[in-house]
């Protein structure tokens, strides 16, 4: 294969001479990655800094009767021994909750568990010592005596009667929930020609980001400053959380950002332990370091997906579906994950679920409850593949139920492409989408109808291959109708600041964070394209909160739309300012100038006028030249966020093709397909291979991954060789294509990319199956992952 | 606990090191804590996720399954070695190019474990398939890519090593 993109460049209303916009350049801060010369927290080391380890709770939910630290102490090497309740002396507890999500509730969480711990793998006690080596030997000399509380499992029962509440402060094991109706549900039901029910199950997965969560914090108490080096996508939101509960003001505190192992959402939250090493650094006033191994990553960071989901869909003949229903049952651990909470997936459940269809008559329910599991919150896709594998499971089903081939059951019911701007039932409102040119793109992509005369001539051969589809719409560029409204103090608007340095480069700091999707090409792209310059001619900065502008970081595909905007605005305010010093010193109106590969040049004729590093030193050096009062402003700062639309809804739809070892149960994919519409692509590359990626995270959920709890709350598989993730050689080769619809509330037109690839893998995965299995007699595989053994037990094998 | 250490003498990227070392301690600990090697990553510390996979005495191995008491004589390669001495450059190249990394953190494992296979494949003269280049190197987590592009970017070294385009 050759090392090109595989989309046709897509040029755009926005092209200048030289445009990036639309162009597969390669990132330009590489070498230092594939040379091992990143800077990952992990790899941070400072003066005086010490390493903690934790000791935790071998027990789901206990009390805390006693701590003996005195062995631990006398360890060698050992700093500190620190319990909860000492360091709730230094750090305030928080409360994970959204006013907007009406109800939702939580109760108080220490950085180091108090009284009580909750789950099994929260932290009871830090150990600081001068190795990580050290702190976990005196953690085997901390004895701590617990008296084991019933431990609350299974969502089923989290609110029955029986069930011992977990915080009795609440009243009830129920963080959050919602009712939604919308049309004429019963009566659309009744009068269809077929109804289609069952129930998905989601397995409760998490990140596995390859660098577990990684922080040194570096108190310094002769300025009275904070620093703090974190692997996190928001740096800003966390410098406010680090404040917030020390007690500082946020100008105390820095968050730096270099490179980050992988985050995909995992590392955009509050993590008690984390908490607890900036704590402990403060008390010690001396630099501490926190790595998560393994086993605590699988037992700390934030899990997702764990949804239970009844689901119905009625159809008529014709293939027109008449309504959906679902109710949807999650249980979330025992505390809302600070400070986005652990409402919003169950929420975009009820907001997502039938999205692309034009289906009036929709019911949902979501509830939302407690229990002594790791906590659950947004990683990447939130709620998407939930949404996506129900709706689109039951569209297959009640395809098959009426004996329509699905994609012409799709075409009969999603949105039309003339159809826009427009509202869906659940109220999402939708600016431009493009289902029906993707599906048409797919069909001849995948050269759909080949596949499926190869799949009956294989069929007849008892080779059972399946074709799976899943049509879908993801949650972009977010406005602060997503957390602001509800009391977050997480920014949903962005900056960027470009400045002409002395010898004519240009450098960008920008809000928004590098977790290795290319935020930082994106940026450059943005600002060479519309400053005037080559890409190697800019430099980029993100990550630092001291020397960026405010910002959001990087979630819910937000980095290319918001901080890709902010960064082309304040380009082309610097060129404006660039082209009035030129305009100066040329004695020439500026509007008749433009710079073009970092020469300003006559507009009309393209003659060279200026070099950008002349005028530079004119500006810098020798501003006495330039007429009298004018001032030159070589720097430029921009902000953006959407205003018109509260997120900018992407769409698209997937293909898997697979096949079923029906003796086995083992499941072999042959191939993936996704087109999706993300609005102007900035970099074909880089969304294609956030595809991808996106793509595998999917395949993961629906093929392997699961958090495997007991009835004890005990997590049975915390390691890489029992919970398994994709490796290379189950994975298909995947496919993209685009359709491009920009959206008109930024002049750039992006949107976002980032989890399109996660959301809709599952259910095409699911569907294939399903596909493959169909004349077989199975039973529909509805409980994720779709391990062989359930494949087998579909069949009747086992 | 720490009481044992052993004296051992290794070559790390041509150089050659002298140090004390406690025998429970892994080489890719000693590589990162010890020699500042941080190119060399930890990600599950039981020999699944190959992030920290090094070359010694010509073989990749698992940085965090080997203990560094182990290497006493040996010749040990890391990322940065493998950097500096060009070897590696044409993969890194087709990584940048092709974007077949994100994050990066796999990458300098799966950098060790792509030239291993191309190593082979020298010896035996082909050219991988992309069915060979995926079992070779599902010995590497990356979570990132979803491998295609990872595959891209060996396949396309491959090729071009044995003199050919494709």
């Amino acid at each position: 294969m050759k090392i090109t993109d595989d989309s046709p460049p897509v040029l755009s209303a926005l092209d200048r001479p030289n445009s990036y916009i639309g162009r597969s350049v390669p990132r330009p801060n590489l070498q230092r990655l594939t040379q091992g010369r990143g800077q990952y927290v992990s790899d941070v080391t400072l003066p005086r800094m010490a390493q903690v380890a934790f000791v935790r709770s071998p027990h789901a939910h206990a009390r805390i009767v006693n701590i003996a630290t005195d062995a631990a102490k006398k360890s060698p090497g050992v700093i500190a021994v620190v319990t909860g309740a000492e360091l709730a002396k230094v750090m305030t507890p928080w409360v994970g909750v959204l006013t907007h999500l009406k109800g939702l509730k939580s109760a108080p969480q220490y950085p180091i568990a108090v009284e009580r711990a909750c789950w099994q793998g929260e932290a009871v006690c830090a150990v600081v010592a001068r190795t990580r080596a050290l702190a976990e030997d005196a953690c085997e000399l901390v004895e701590v005596a617990y008296e084991a509380l019933p431990a609350v499992t299974d969502p089923e029962s989290a609110l029955d009667a029986k069930t011992p509440v977990i915080h009795a402060a609440l009243g009830d094991n129920l963080c959050f929930e919602r009712k939604l109706e919308v049309g004429a549900v019963d009566k659309a039901f009744a009068e269809s020609d077929a109804v289609v029910e069952t129930t998905f199950m989601f397995g409760r997965h998490t990140g596995v980001t390859n660098e577990p969560r990684s922080i040194v914090a570096d108190w310094n108490p002769s300025e009275q400053r904070l620093t703090v080096y974190q692997g996190t996508q928001a740096p800003h939101m966390m410098q406010n959380l680090f404040a917030k509960h020390l007690a500082l003001e946020e100008h105390q505190v820095r968050v730096l950002t270099k490179d980050v192992g992988g985050s995909f959402g995992i590392k955009v939250h509050t993590y008690a332990d984390e908490m607890a090493t900036v704590a402990l650094s403060k008390l010690l006033k001396r630099p501490v370091k926190f790595v998560a191994d393994r086993i605590e990553s699988f037992v700390t960071d934030i899990h997702a997906r764990d949804h239970r989901i009844k689901a119905k869909i009625g159809v008529n003949k014709d293939g027109a579906i008449t309504a959906f229903e679902i109710d949807d049952l999650t249980g979330i651990g025992p505390y809302s994950v600070y400070p986005r909470t652990s409402g919003i997936e169950a929420n975009q459940v009820v907001n997502l679920t039938g999205g692309p269809y034009t289906c009036p008559n929709y019911r949902a329910q979501a509830r939302v409850v407690f229990q002594n599991k790791n906590v659950m919150c947004q990683y990447r896709a939130v709620g998407h593949p939930i949404a996506v594998a129900v709706t689109e499971g039951l569209v297959e089903l009640a395809a098959a139920k009426i004996g329509m081939d699905p994609l012409e059951f799709r075409r009969r019911n999603l949105i039309a492409d003339d159809a826009y701007p427009c509202t869906s039932a659940a109220g999402l409102k939708f600016e431009k989408l493009s289902h029906h040119e993707s599906l048409a793109h797919l069909d001849s992509m995948m050269n759909y109808a080949g596949l499926r005369a190869e799949q009956k001539k294989l069929r007849a051969q008892s080779i059972h291959r399946g074709i799976g589809f899943a049509s879908f719409i993801e949650v972009t560029n977010p406005s602060a109708a997503f957390y602001g409204v509800g009391g977050a103090r997480i920014t949903s608007q962005d900056g960027a600041t470009v400045k002409l340095d002395a010898q004519g480069m240009i450098s960008i700091h920008s809000g928004v964070t590098e977790q290795g999707q290319g935020a930082e090409a994106v940026l450059a792209q943005c600002v060479a394209s519309s400053f005037g310059v080559s890409m190697d001619k800019v430099r980029v900065i993100t990550g630092d909160t001291d020397n960026t502008p405010y910002g959001g970081g990087t979630w819910a595909s937000r980095a290319a739309g918001i901080g890709g905007e902010a960064a082309w605005q304040a380009g082309k305010a610097l060129r404006g300012n660039v082209l009035a010093v030129a305009g100066a010193m040329l004695q020439t109106k500026p509007e008749d100038l433009d710079i073009r590969n970092g020469i300003v040049v006559d507009k009309i004729s393209g003659t060279e006028r200026l070099g950008l590093d002349e005028l530079a030193r004119v500006a810098y050096f020798r501003p006495d030249t330039l007429p009298p009062g004018f001032q030159a402003e070589l720097m430029a700062t921009r902000h953006y966020v959407p205003r018109a639309w509260p997120f900018a809804f992407t769409n698209g739809i997937q293909a898997s093709y697979l096949e079923v070892d029906v003796d086995t149960g083992f499941v072999k994919l042959l191939k993936h397909w996704c087109v999706e519409d993300c609005g102007t692509i900035i970099n074909p590359q880089l969304v294609d291979e956030q595809i991808r990626g996106g793509v595998v995270q999917g395949i993961g959920a629906a093929l392997f991954e699961q958090c495997l709890y007991d009835e004890r709350g005990q997590m049975l598989n915390g390691n890489m060789a029992d919970y398994l993730v994709p490796m290379a050689v189950e994975m298909p080769d995947i496919d993209c294509g685009h359709v491009v619809s920009p959206t008109a509330d930024s002049e750039l037109g992006a949107k976002g990319a980032g989890e399109a690839g996660t959301a809709g893998a599952p259910a095409c995965v699911m569907n294939a199956i399903n596909d493959a299995l169909r004349p077989l007699g199975a039973a529909p595989l509805t409980d994720m992952p779709f391990t062989p053994d359930k494949i087998l037990r579909a069949l009747g094998k086992v | 606990m720490s009481d044992l250490a052993l004296d051992i003498t290794l070559t790390v990227n041509g150089e050659t090191v002298h140090e004390r070392v406690e025998a429970r301690k892994t080489l890719v600990d000693f590589l990162r804590d010890d020699l500042s090697l941080t190119g060399s990553h930890v990600g599950c510390e039981h020999g699944v996720c190959g992030a920290c996979t090094v070359r010694v005495n010509g073989e990749i191995v698992r940085g965090c399954l080997m203990l560094a008491v182990q290497c006493d004589g040996a010749t040990v390669e890391t990322i940065e070695g493998l950097s500096d001495s060009g070897e590696v450059a044409d993969l890194q190249l087709a990584f940048e190019q092709r974007n077949a990394l994100q994050c990066g953190y796999c990458t300098p494992g799966m950098v060790a474990a792509a030239q291993d296979l191309l190593l082979q494949a020298k010896q035996s003269g082909g050219v991988p398939s992309r069915d060979e280049i995926r079992e070779h190197l599902s010995g590497n987590y990356c979570r990132c890519t979803g491998y295609h592009a990872i595959v891209d970017a060996v396949e396309a070294v491959a090729v071009a090593r044995a003199g050919g385009t494709k």
